[in-house]
């Protein structure tokens, strides 16, 4: 499997607006505490290591 | 070169030396939206007359993006051709983050389109023309004529009017407020808007200046000509650019509008001091409506129903929405052919169509001035990853274009191409003479596409079925009848239908 970069969720903005909606109001600390669940659920999800690992390349990765 | 403002003439109004008659339509403010509602009502028999507290047309380029719907609804008004031949057509947008291009888009506009996607044309054009339709028309203009009050009753409403020779009433059994986002109308009703008001004002600036800059939108996150900022340059007519530049919160506007100050700003913008101030303004931004636009006799058009936030089009292009929407009823109320409650479709079907274009303003209003914290975080992380991935472009948010919106129409729909859909307006394609936009007109038509529309006293349209009009209008289907609203707004469609069929659909059509 490769790491899937093109666009692939429909309503983009959609999805934006929910995941800010999600963290408003909380403590920055407890933001950070709930994408860092956010992350593990779901690259459960994803399951492939092949996968993980190029998205933890281009998330490294310096501008 | 910049615009040289030539007034209009002030004429002392009938109503200073004896009541005047009753007036249908009333229509207050002389701006985009009230002299284009003037207009699609002079064009459907109804002849208002136009109250304006001012004598010339916009100071200041203001709107500026006009949408391929917008020039449509312009077309139909007379004014189309004249702004597409004047205005800057554009489709490739280019968004830089710091110094570096993130990446482009490409609006690529389809073949076979009467009207490009895009015009850049300063406003005070599109009223021009729009003057000089009205006054071929000869719509009753009045210039100087401010409303300082307005009473409304049971079957009318009156307004007091002061003019340059002292003040009169006006009666009308409509009156229209176009009078804009500060709404001097919806003030003196004690009407208040719902919504976001954000903490961020930008500045606006007209530049005149020689060069040979691309027919393009370019916006900038964090450039480095203006730290931590947005800002955005747009092309226009007669060698003028609008700059828009994002000021933060904690600006002191007055100080922000000194030309000692925008200047230097400017030199960062465009490399050079080679350019001259024509125009500037500050704004803050704000994503708010009326709950209803329409409160009995006295009607809301455009931005004094609902206002956004700039970068997506759609304060002009929404008012032009507006406009589309409630000629056709209220022309039809006027002439007896529908009953008031008509006008409830208007309020509804453009509260649903402010909403969309709120919805997208406060995002991109969202991205552009993230609150600090996980907000910002997330806002940079999808600029450090648009450069690398694709995925993260159509995240990034610099305003969303605006497009007509589709209406939730209940109505008989079959198994035909989505773009034609109720609800949606009816695609362009060309014709053997001319354009469907065209020859929908400004009533409701029939469109028989290979095969005979029921007879029902209706002008039918039964163009010769090329590709385009097979891939836009029936897909794989051998043939198909449309109803089409004056607006141009597909009320139903049919494989086949009855006559007994279109007139059910035709009476739902007129249904608040």
């Amino acid at each position: 499997m490769i790491l899937n970069t093109r666009p692939n969720i429909a309503d983009s903005d959609g999805f934006y607006a929910d995941l800010l909606a999600a963290h408003r109001g909380l403590p920055e600390a407890e933001s950070h505490a709930m994408n860092a669940r956010l992350v593990l659920i779901l690259a459960n999800h994803i399951g492939d290591a092949k996968v993980l690992s190029q998205a933890l390349v281009l998330a490294r990765a310096e501008s | 070169m910049a615009f040289a403002h030539q007034p209009f003439d002030y004429v002392a109004p009938a109503g200073l030396r004896a009541p005047e008659p009753r007036h249908k339509v009333i229509i207050v403010g002389a701006g985009p939206i009230g002299l284009a509602m003037a207009i699609e009502l002079a064009n459907h028999g109804v002849l208002a007359t136009v109250l304006d507290d001012n004598n010339v047309v916009s100071v200041g380029s203001r709107a500026i993006c006009w949408s391929k719907r917008s020039l449509e609804i312009l077309d139909r008004l007379g004014v189309g051709e004249r702004s597409v031949t004047k205005g800057v057509t554009w489709k490739v947008g280019r968004t830089f983050h710091r110094d570096k291009e993130v990446f482009n888009f490409d609006l690529l506009p389809e073949d076979g389109h009467k009207m490009p996607a895009f015009v850049n044309l300063q406003q005070y054009f599109v009223e021009e023309y729009l003057v000089q339709r009205a006054q071929a028309l000869n719509i009753d203009l009045r210039w100087k004529n401010r409303v300082i009050s307005v009473d409304q009753k049971a079957d009318f409403a009156s307004v007091k009017v002061v003019t340059p020779d002292g003040s009169y009433m006006l009666e009308a059994d409509w009156v229209l407020a176009c009078d804009g986002a500060r709404s001097p109308i919806r003030e003196m009703m004690g009407l208040e808007f719902d919504g976001e008001l954000f903490e961020e004002r930008f500045l606006i600036a007209d530049i005149e200046m020689q060069g040979d800059f691309a027919s393009e939108r370019w916006f900038w996150f964090e450039p480095n000509f203006h730290p931590g900022q947005s800002a955005l340059l747009h092309k226009q007519p007669d060698n003028i650019y609008r700059i828009d530049l994002q000021l933060g919160w904690d600006t002191d506007p007055e100080v922000e509008k000194r030309p000692e100050t925008v200047s230097p700003r400017i030199e960062k913008v465009v490399g050079h001091a080679d350019f001259k101030l024509d125009w500037i303004s500050v704004y803050t931004f704000q994503c708010r409506r009326l709950r209803s636009f329409v409160h009995s006799n006295i009607l809301f058009v455009g931005d004094s129903a609902h206002v956004v936030s700039p970068f997506g089009a759609r304060g002009g292009n929404g008012g032009l929405g507006d406009v589309d929407a409630l000629g056709w009823r209220l022309a039809a109320v006027i002439n007896g052919v529908a009953a008031p409650e008509a006008l409830q479709g208007y309020d509804r079907e453009r509260c649903y169509g402010a909403d969309e274009n709120l919805l997208n303003s406060s995002r991109s209003t969202r991205f552009m001035s993230p609150e600090p914290g996980i907000e910002r975080l997330f806002r940079d992380a999808v600029l450090h990853l648009a450069g690398r991935a694709d995925f993260a472009r159509p995240m990034v948010n610099s305003g969303r274009l605006s497009k007509p919106c589709i209406y939730p129409l209940v109505a008989p729909d079959a198994d035909l191409p989505a773009g034609a859909r109720p609800g949606a307006v009816a695609p362009d394609a060309p014709l053997e003479n001319g354009w469907m936009t065209e020859a929908l007109g400004r009533d409701f038509v029939l469109l028989a596409l290979g095969c005979d529309a029921p007879e029902l006293g209706l002008r039918v349209v039964k163009p010769v079925l090329t590709d385009m009009i097979r891939r836009r209008y029936l897909g794989d289907q051998p043939q198909a009848v449309y109803l089409i609203r004056p607006d141009q707004v597909v009320a139903a469609r049919w494989l086949s239908v009855s006559a007994a069929g279109v007139a059910a659909a035709l009476e739902q059509s007129w249904e608040g």
